[in-house]
């Protein structure tokens, strides 16, 4: 199976105090941030290579591994970690984040899969910067590709794949015919949330993503890594988003101590609103 | 020609160092107090220390490793100390002594045989130091007798790191007493080979997961292929081994030191008295820094010995120093930082009391903080041409 996988560097999550918008509030400045793969995107690289693996022997890839990221050259270090996982080649867009909308992505995306000719496209569910979750689902309306979101499992069936995906009051199943666009969750790296056919049912992976193994990472530096130009992919680079102004949070207001449960209940009804 | 700065690391040393940082984060802390109370390694951990190839850093490709720097074992022994100093002991050994021997001084057939075993399964021990021999390490009284085809050996080790968990064994003896260290070989001696046996484990006051036994050899037969370089040259082996194994010991105290500080500025940022947090306190400000200058003029120490080495560069003054350094800065930044915990800080509760334990041995093995003094002296005296 040949699965191309989208990864998008985004500011460190762990370090959201550091986002700093400049008075102006027009744009996010993004001097001194920390980057880091979207962890969503990380899940659907991991779930990439269970996909494409005996569970048994993960260093033995059947099919290959495709990963993609639109951005300015330093996000090759992204791609270079991808490759370090396990993915077998990577595409880098050249383009920067404020060039970008969703539509845009996946206008190019849709392009790039015509070239690539993967047999899945599988991305996170979102980018934890701008929480948009569109771009799987506009690229699998363009590709007119069936889709499933916010996978939780994922079981490799003959042409198909089998999508667990949790929603209110339970698991919905669908059975997506190949190709197929498959947007995953964070319960997709638990131990037995993937299987391909090669990995025995009894298989348990870790629970989360694989960490990078030395060899891999000397020999990564040896994986194909190519730039496209975004004009290379589509004539259309217009932006239907329009960012119109930022702000930051408001800050956290002290909490009140309350008197006792009636207190609690009162303010909840008559400040607070929620009862 | 302009130089990067010795702490700037390059894109892939610093995903190296990441990624083992992760991986003891998520896998190795959540049992590091559990392996401290038992006094054992998880048996657990050991698979995927092979797995990401931590256990044979420098060994080539072609025989099984990551064919990555000496700066790489370095980095991953740091690394990993930051969780837990033990984890990280035994990934040193096996990089800085036992490998690094083999890769030098090894024939090519005892290359194959033992080289792809150390990178996939085989964890490996260096036994130098006996009951009656530690700084004076050349007194060694275990004896090698040659019959036939075979050397047989008999005496014991004492203190020996990993030997609960190794397979493989670089055990030196003396072929010929007469001789003095110049009848010290270095033997590879496997853990199943007839006469061999692991004796009692030592139950230590700091890295406590690391396992430290004596090794028993009573006419222990080892084949004549398995001398591991020239009969009568281990001396040598294990002046040289020790040389670069001392740099991975200043790493392992170096990343100690960082893990204490971590954990210390995480707590008193949040921990209030005097209705504000204590690391607003000009008092403890002024203790903070200091051991964070400390661990930065540690690692500076420890990256210019590593990148020395690699370089080809002589390093053995800088390597005792980064050692002897680097001991000592962890032993005081522990203890400060158990400190800046308050009471809950001598709890078991919290990781600063086995930090300051752990601390302890940096100054004693591979050469105690005396040992690096004089072998720094001995280095100036020969600068300076003075005698005695
Ligand atoms: C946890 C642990 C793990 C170890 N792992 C290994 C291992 O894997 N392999 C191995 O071979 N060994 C290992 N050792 C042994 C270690 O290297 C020795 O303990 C160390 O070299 C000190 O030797 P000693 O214990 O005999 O102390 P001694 O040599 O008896 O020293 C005692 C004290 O005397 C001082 N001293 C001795 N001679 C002099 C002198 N000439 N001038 C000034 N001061 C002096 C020392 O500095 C020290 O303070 C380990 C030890 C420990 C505790
Ligand atoms: C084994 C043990 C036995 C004990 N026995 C008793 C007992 O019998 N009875 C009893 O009442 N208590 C007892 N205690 C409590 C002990 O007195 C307290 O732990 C101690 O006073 C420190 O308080 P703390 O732990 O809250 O640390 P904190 O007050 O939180 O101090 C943490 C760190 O911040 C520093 N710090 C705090 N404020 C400032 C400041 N303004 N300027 C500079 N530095 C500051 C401290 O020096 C320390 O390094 C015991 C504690 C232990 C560990």
């Amino acid at each position: 199976m040949k699965i191309l996988v989208a990864l998008k560097r985004v500011a460190d999550p762990d370090n959201a105090n550091k986002v700093k918008i400049p008075p102006s509030g027009d744009r996010i400045d993004t001097a001194g941030l920390e980057w880091k793969p979207n962890p969503f995107d990380e899940y659907a690289l991991e779930a990439a290579l269970r996909l494409t693996e005996d569970g048994k022997a993960p260093k033995a890839r059947a099919g290959e591994v495709v990963v993609v990221t639109f951005g300015p050259k330093e996000t090759e270090q992204t791609l270079r970690a991808a490759l370090a996982t396990g993915a077998d080649r990577a595409i880098r867009v050249d383009v920067t984040d404020d060039k970008l909308d969703g539509a845009l992505v996946a206008r190019a995306l849709k392009a790039l899969v015509e070239r690539e000719k993967p047999d899945v496209v599988l991305m996170g569910k979102q980018a934890v910067d701008g929480d948009s979750n569109q771009v799987g689902q506009s690229l699998a309306e363009l590709l007119d590709w069936p889709m499933a979101t916010f996978a939780a499992t994922i079981q490799e069936e003959q042409g198909a794949l089998l999508v667990g995906r949790e929603v209110d009051g339970g698991v919905a199943v669908l059975r997506v015919r190949l190709p197929a666009v498959v947007t995953v969750d964070l319960r997709i790296v638990a131990p037995t949330s993937v299987y391909s056919l090669k990995t025995a049912r009894t298989h348990k992976y870790n629970d989360g993503v694989r960490f990078a193994a030395l060899p891999a990472i000397m020999a990564s530096k040896k994986k194909p890594l190519a730039e496209v130009k975004l004009a290379d992919l589509t004539a259309d680079s217009g932006l239907k988003v329009q960012y119109h102004g930022f702000e930051p949070p408001p800050a956290r207001k002290a909490g009140i101590k309350v008197k006792d449960v009636a207190d609690l209940v009162a303010r909840l009804k008559n400040e607070a609103k929620v009862l | 020609m302009t130089h990067p700065a010795l702490t700037q690391l390059s894109e892939e040393e610093r995903f190296f160092r990441d990624s083992v940082l992760d991986f003891a984060k998520k896998r190795v802390a959540p049992r590091a107090h559990a392996m401290d109370e038992a006094g054992a390694m998880d048996k657990d951990l050991i698979p995927p220390l092979f797995e990401l190839g931590l256990m044979g850093v420098e060994v080539p490709e072609e025989h099984g490793g990551a064919g990555a720097s000496f700066f790489n074992a370095i980095l991953a022994v740091e690394a990993l100390a930051v969780v837990d100093p033990s984890v990280s002991v035994l990934v040193d050994v096996q990089n800085t002594l036992v490998a690094n021997a083999f890769l030098r001084w090894a024939t090519d057939d005892q290359k194959s045989r033992y080289l792809p075993r150390l990178c996939r399964d085989w964890v490996g021990s260096y036994a130098l130091s006996e009951a009656g021999s530690g700084s004076d390490a050349f007194a060694l009284a275990a004896r090698a007798e040659k019959r036939g085809d075979r050397y047989i050996l008999n005496g014991r080790k004492l203190w020996i790191t990993n030997a609960a968990e190794s397979s493989l064994f670089l055990v030196f003896a003396n072929v010929d007493p007469s001789k003095g260290y110049k009848g010290i070989t270095a033997f590879a001696v496997e853990r199943d080979f007839p006469g061999f046996s692991v004796g009692k484990k030592e139950n230590k006051l700091g890295i406590r997961a690391s396992s430290t036994c004596e090794l028993i050899l009573e006419d222990c037969e080892v084949r004549e292929d398995n001398v591991v370089g020239e009969v009568g040259k281990g001396y040598k082996i294990a002046i040289e081994t020790l040389n670069e194994g001392r740099i991975g010991i200043g790493a392992q105290m170096l990343g100690l030191a960082e893990g204490a500080l971590d954990q210390a500025m995480r707590y008193i940022g949040e921990r209030k008295q005097f209705g504000q947090s204590i690391a607003s306190f000009q008092g403890v400000q002024f203790q903070y820094a200091r051991v964070a200058m400390e661990i930065e003029a540690a690692r500076l120490m420890v990256y210019n010995a590593a990148r020395l080495k690699d370089a080809g560069q002589p390093f053995l003054k800088e390597a005792a120093m980064a050692k002897l350094f680097a001991s000592e800065v962890a032993e005081r930044a522990a203890s400060q930082c158990l400190e800046l915990f308050g009471g809950v800080g001598f709890t078991k509760e919290y990781p600063a009391e086995k930090l300051y334990r752990d601390a302890k041995i940096g100054k004693i093995y591979e050469g105690t903080s005396n040992m690096q003094l004089s072998t720094i002296a001995k280095l100036l005296q020969a600068e300076y041409g003075i005698k005695g």
